[in-house]
């Protein structure tokens, strides 16, 4: 290769920064003549003021970041693109052994599931005396906030009267459960892991089971760089969507846990990484289960920016009230999300691409095989509640969407 | 409002920069300034400060904490990131630059505020120019010692004088295109494989 592009990225110490980490560490990135520089970030606030200096380039992010950037609800952000998805799921809701203790004797059990277990929640809350439940989130425009509240409001717990709600650093969250601050949170991985094995935890429901096949970070791009170099971005989705493959192969899950083990990286103990990527998470006690597509690197086209992801995110703005719905804005949010640029950068590979942008999120029950190769397949998709979302018509998902 | 009357708070877990931004705030003439070093209950502490204005280390991992508070909370008053102006990409640059991020409670004139901001980059900017300064003149006397010790080997071993020694090492490094420290560096290591209970 001739040509070298540096790019520099930053990346919030968490499992799913492993797409940007592979293409580095396993020689993916170099092969697209790429110098990638990686930039470890300790809060999604100073990779925003990194992006806006451009300090950095692109950056592992929470997918609804861009999109509240550029709806002005996140300064000093700089206009931001998406034009890939870092994977699907890895999220999960931890609660303190009391809680899951008052879950349990309301019918909770460890298999996860949302709606039983929500219910449980909820029976639990009714009995409760004294101050609301606490729970943690990392971010408020993150996967986590949303499909916490998500959860809990089509259990029939309002987020914000019947608990109460607060951001807290991912890292900090494990002892704030063990000293009583907070009562659960909705976190990413290694977090959840290291919640049940080192601070007493109970995992209550994983994002998994609350929508399966969601989206949670993608590849953030400052559009001014990504206008100025269409090449280097091109080379850098070819690096990661290569990296994802490398990702999602079992046999290499004990050497991811090992890079992303290292300080530069996420820096923690192979056991609190290993979980997440072969889908057995500790639930608590000693209790392991095996969680279908809990993170998905690849497969179901978990690298693919769909306007629907960008949609529901914006739909989740407008419902609990971080922004009031216009035809403009909701047009801003969608075009932050570039499929096109996706789908352009990677045509070469030969891969099985969708050949929409948008789809109708929770309309598959099982694995259905998209297109004429059938060599893609995507969902199940199902919320846990059955509900769906019509991205052709978002203003009737958002009449329909109840607060409480 | 007169300066003294604004309530400053400083978050910072390195307390010596913390205590340098506090001198500088209390010696142009605010009064009111608290310091905070310690991240655990902070929440707590900033709503039962109510602070007009924040200054925070840009890597500290409770921003996004911090910025979620501003938007949510009913018990402080409503303060906003202090890079609202997008004209003013020249200050967020020099304070990112500077590793340092403000919050002012709305409706406080960004001008009111933007002499602390401008004080906390310099002397953000400072503290690191000591730091580095400090690093340095650690690694200068690691060096020297280094140094010391190939000189001594090369004495005792081939029985030169001092200055011969060094200029043994100095000619070595310059025909070889590399650093004195560097030559003497491998003469040490090269010393210490081949006698490892050596006297030297």
């Amino acid at each position: 290769m001739t040509t070298r592009h540096a790019i520099t990225a930053g990346f919030v110490p968490l499992l799913d920064s492993a797409l940007l980490v592979v293409a580095r560490e396993m020689g993916f990135a170099e092969a697209q003549g790429i110098d990638l520089t990686l930039l470890r970030e300790r809060s999604w606030a100073s990779i925003r003021d990194r992006l806006a200096v451009r300090h950095i380039d692109v950056a592992h992010i929470l997918g609804p970041m861009p999109i509240a950037g550029n709806l002005g609800l996140n300064l000093p952000a700089p206009e931001m693109i998406v034009p890939m998805a870092l994977g699907l799921g890895g999220n999960a809701v931890t609660v303190s052994p009391a809680l899951w203790q008052a879950m349990a004797d309301h019918g909770a059990t460890a298999d996860l599931d949302a709606r039983a277990n929500g219910a449980a929640l909820r029976a639990a809350i009714a009995v409760r005396t004294g101050a609301p439940l606490r729970f943690g989130v990392v971010h408020p425009y993150s996967g986590h906030n949303y499909e916490l509240r998500y959860w809990l409001a089509a259990s029939g717990i309002d987020p914000d009267r019947d608990i109460e709600i607060v951001v807290l650093p991912p890292p900090d969250m494990g002892d704030a459960l063990s000293e009583g601050v907070i009562d659960g949170y909705c976190a990413g991985e290694p977090w959840n892991t290291f919640g049940v094995l080192r601070r007493g935890g109970h995992l209550a429901t994983v994002k998994a089971a609350i929508w399966r096949s969601s989206p949670e970070k993608v590849l953030g791009v400052n559009a001014r760089w990504g206008a100025a170099n269409p090449e280097a971005m091109a080379a850098l989705l070819v690096a990661l969507y290569q990296a994802s493959l490398w990702c999602a192969r079992p046999e290499n899950h004990a050497a991811l846990a090992t890079l992303l083990a290292q300080p530069a990286y996420v820096g923690h103990d192979v056991d609190l990484l290993l979980p997440a990527l072969d889908g057995k998470l500790p639930v608590g006690g000693e209790t392991v289960r095996t969680i279908g597509d809990f993170f998905v690197p690849n497969a179901k086209a978990a690298t693919f920016p769909w306007k629907s992801h960008a949609l529901w995110f914006y739909t989740q703005m407008v419902r609990w009230r971080q922004i009031g719905h216009t035809a403009e804005r909701q047009r801003l949010a969608a075009e932050t999300y570039r499929p096109d640029i996706y789908r352009a950068a990677l045509k070469d590979l030969g891969i099985a691409m969708p050949s929409v942008s948008a789809k109708v999120e929770g309309a598959l029950t099982v694995a259905t095989p998209v297109g004429s190769s059938g060599v893609l397949t995507l969902g199940p998709d199902g919320f846990f509640d059955g509900g769906r979302f019509d991205p052709d018509d978002v203003e009737a998902y958002i009449a329909s969407q109840t607060v409480g | 409002m007169k300066p003294n009357e604004l309530n400053v708070l400083v978050i910072d877990e390195n307390r010596i920069r913390a205590a340098i931004i506090e001198d500088g705030l209390r010696d142009a003439g605010y009064d009111q300034v608290t310091v905070i070093d310690v991240m655990h209950g902070l929440a707590r502490r900033i709503a039962d400060l109510n602070p007009d204005i924040i200054v925070i280390d840009l890597e500290n991992p409770n921003r996004d904490m911090l910025e979620s508070m501003f938007q949510l909370s009913r018990a402080v008053k409503r303060p906003i990131a202090m890079f609202v102006d997008k004209s003013d990409e020249l200050s967020i640059e020099a304070a990112v630059e500077a590793g340092v991020s403000a919050y002012i409670v709305d409706g406080l004139k960004q001008e009111r505020v933007r002499p602390i901001l401008k004080m906390a980059i310099s002397r953000f900017n400072a503290f690191s120019r000591l730091s580095r300064e400090l690093e340095e003149t650690r690694g200068e006397l690691e060096n020297r010692k280094v140094i010391d010790r190939a000189k001594g080997l090369l004495m005792r071993s081939r029985g030169l004088s001092e200055e011969a020694a060094y200029a043994l090492l100095r000619r070595t490094a310059m025909n070889q295109n590399r650093k004195i420290v560097e030559i003497a560096q491998s003469l040490v290591t090269a010393a210490s494989l081949l006698d490892p209970g050596g006297t030297e």
